[in-house]
């Protein structure tokens, strides 16, 4: 066929593009991420029982800010990522900030800590399981967001994978935050880091595969 | 005949894209026939030695803009948008031949793309209408019928038997699978 057949082909009885359909695919999959994040947190994992009491301190908040403004940074870079020729911009101070202030918060509580105590501030009670619970509850975001993804158009599929990755890595370290008892930035600052870090590099990895378009 | 600039050209070319969203066929036909002149010029200038490719590598980027065609947003800049795309077909179709060596230059310039125009296509070499024989009938009558013979959804629907909307669903499936097989065939 001769590529003025095809323009013809294309442009005969065209549908007009639906308006914001990209923000509400985005925001669907990432309703959806929570909500199977959430679901599974109760099933399989259970709110901690002491919750009604943490919530009432600080500490608890600012432990879900971090999966939180991180989540805001993958939001930000995947709807970026899911349009050619947009870059991740002011995305990346979402996605840098957070860590840094955990960093900090963390090399504080471990320097102020004594010596003897360091180690739990470090690796809490949990840390062999932790960043594997993440990855487990990031599994429904996983499918929802690399499905939206798929009907965007993104031209670098590696970093788009990586964000779509991270943002489900993220939205399951919200729902984690139900039931994980670990309150120190340090044991945040390495193992909940590091079970969103898995997800964004699984995302990477299968992103040629799966975003091919 | 004066010389379209890099700079009024964006403004003329994004005028008629936000015009096709709206839904307007001929502003759309318009806009895709100029852009194929313009990939002709950005291909040829870019892969010269691959000439029987060009006219193929066209034909996917084509489909890639009309099915990216939700992602664009007015206020972007045109040029970037519709780069970006031609350097994902270009580079996918580097990565499918193993000719990585063959990309000499950056491609990174996005104002190249509506800097060079040319209008003698050569033979492309897959023919749609043959891969349009893969597509299940549905598909390939609805396809046949609106987009090549330009009856209208109303008239196709009573043919076919189908819906109205199932008619448009067919053609809208029909375009993917047709994408889909052209990938493959690279």
């Amino acid at each position: 066929m001769k590529t003025e057949d095809l323009v013809e082909l294309l442009s005969t009885d065209i549908e007009p593009v639906k308006k914001n359909a990209l923000a509400l695919l985005l925001m669907g999959s990432v309703l959806a991420a929570l909500a199977g994040a959430f679901v599974i947190m109760v099933t399989v994992f259970g709110i901690r029982p002491d919750l009604a009491s943490v919530i009432a301190t600080p500490i608890f908040w600012e432990k879900l800010a971090f999966p939180l403004s991180l989540s805001v940074g993958a939001v930000i870079a995947t709807s970026r990522l899911g349009r050619p020729g947009a870059s991740i911009g002011a995305g990346w101070a979402f996605l840098i900030l957070p860590v840094a202030c955990v960093w900090v918060a963390g090399a504080a509580v471990v320097y102020g800590a004594a010596p003897a105590d360091r180690a739990l501030a470090l690796l809490g009670h949990t840390w062999r399981s932790c960043p594997f619970n993440i990855l487990l509850l990031s599994i429904p975001g996983f499918i929802a967001i690399f499905y939206a993804m798929a009907k965007l158009a993104p031209t670098r599929l590696r970093l788009a994978g990586a964000a779509s990755g991270m943002l489900a890595g993220t939205l399951a370290t919200v729902a984690y935050c139900f039931h994980c008892p670990e309150m120190s930035p340090a044991f945040w600052s390495i193992w909940y880091l590091l079970g969103m870090m898995i997800a964004s590099s699984i995302g990477a990895l299968l992103a040629p595969r799966l975003l091919r378009w | 005949m004066e010389h379209p600039t890099v700079y009024s050209e964006e403004a003329r070319l994004k005028a008629l894209f936000i015009k096709s969203m709206a839904g307007d066929a001929a502003s759309y036909r318009l806009f895709l026939s100029d852009l194929t002149r313009y990939l002709r010029g950005y291909l040829r200038k870019r892969i010269p030695k691959m000439r029987e490719d060009i006219e193929d590598l066209i034909q996917e980027t084509l489909l890639a803009v009309h099915h990216a065609r939700h992602t664009y947003r007015p206020e972007d800049p045109l040029t970037a948008w519709i780069h970006a795309i031609a350097r994902y077909k270009l580079m996918d179709f580097f990565r499918a031949h193993a000719r990585r060596g063959s990309l000499h230059d950056p491609i990174d310039d996005h104002q190249e793309i509506f800097s060079l125009s040319d209008d003698e296509p050569e033979n492309a070499r897959r023919d749609i209408r043959t891969l349009l024989d893969y597509l299940p009938d549905k598909q390939r009558l609805s396809i046949l019928h609106v987009k090549l013979q330009g009856m209208s959804i109303a008239e196709t629907a009573t043919l076919l038997g189908l819906s109205e909307a199932a008619v448009k669903v067919n053609v809208h499936r029909g375009i993917k699978a047709l994408a889909a097989r052209m990938r493959e065939a690279t």
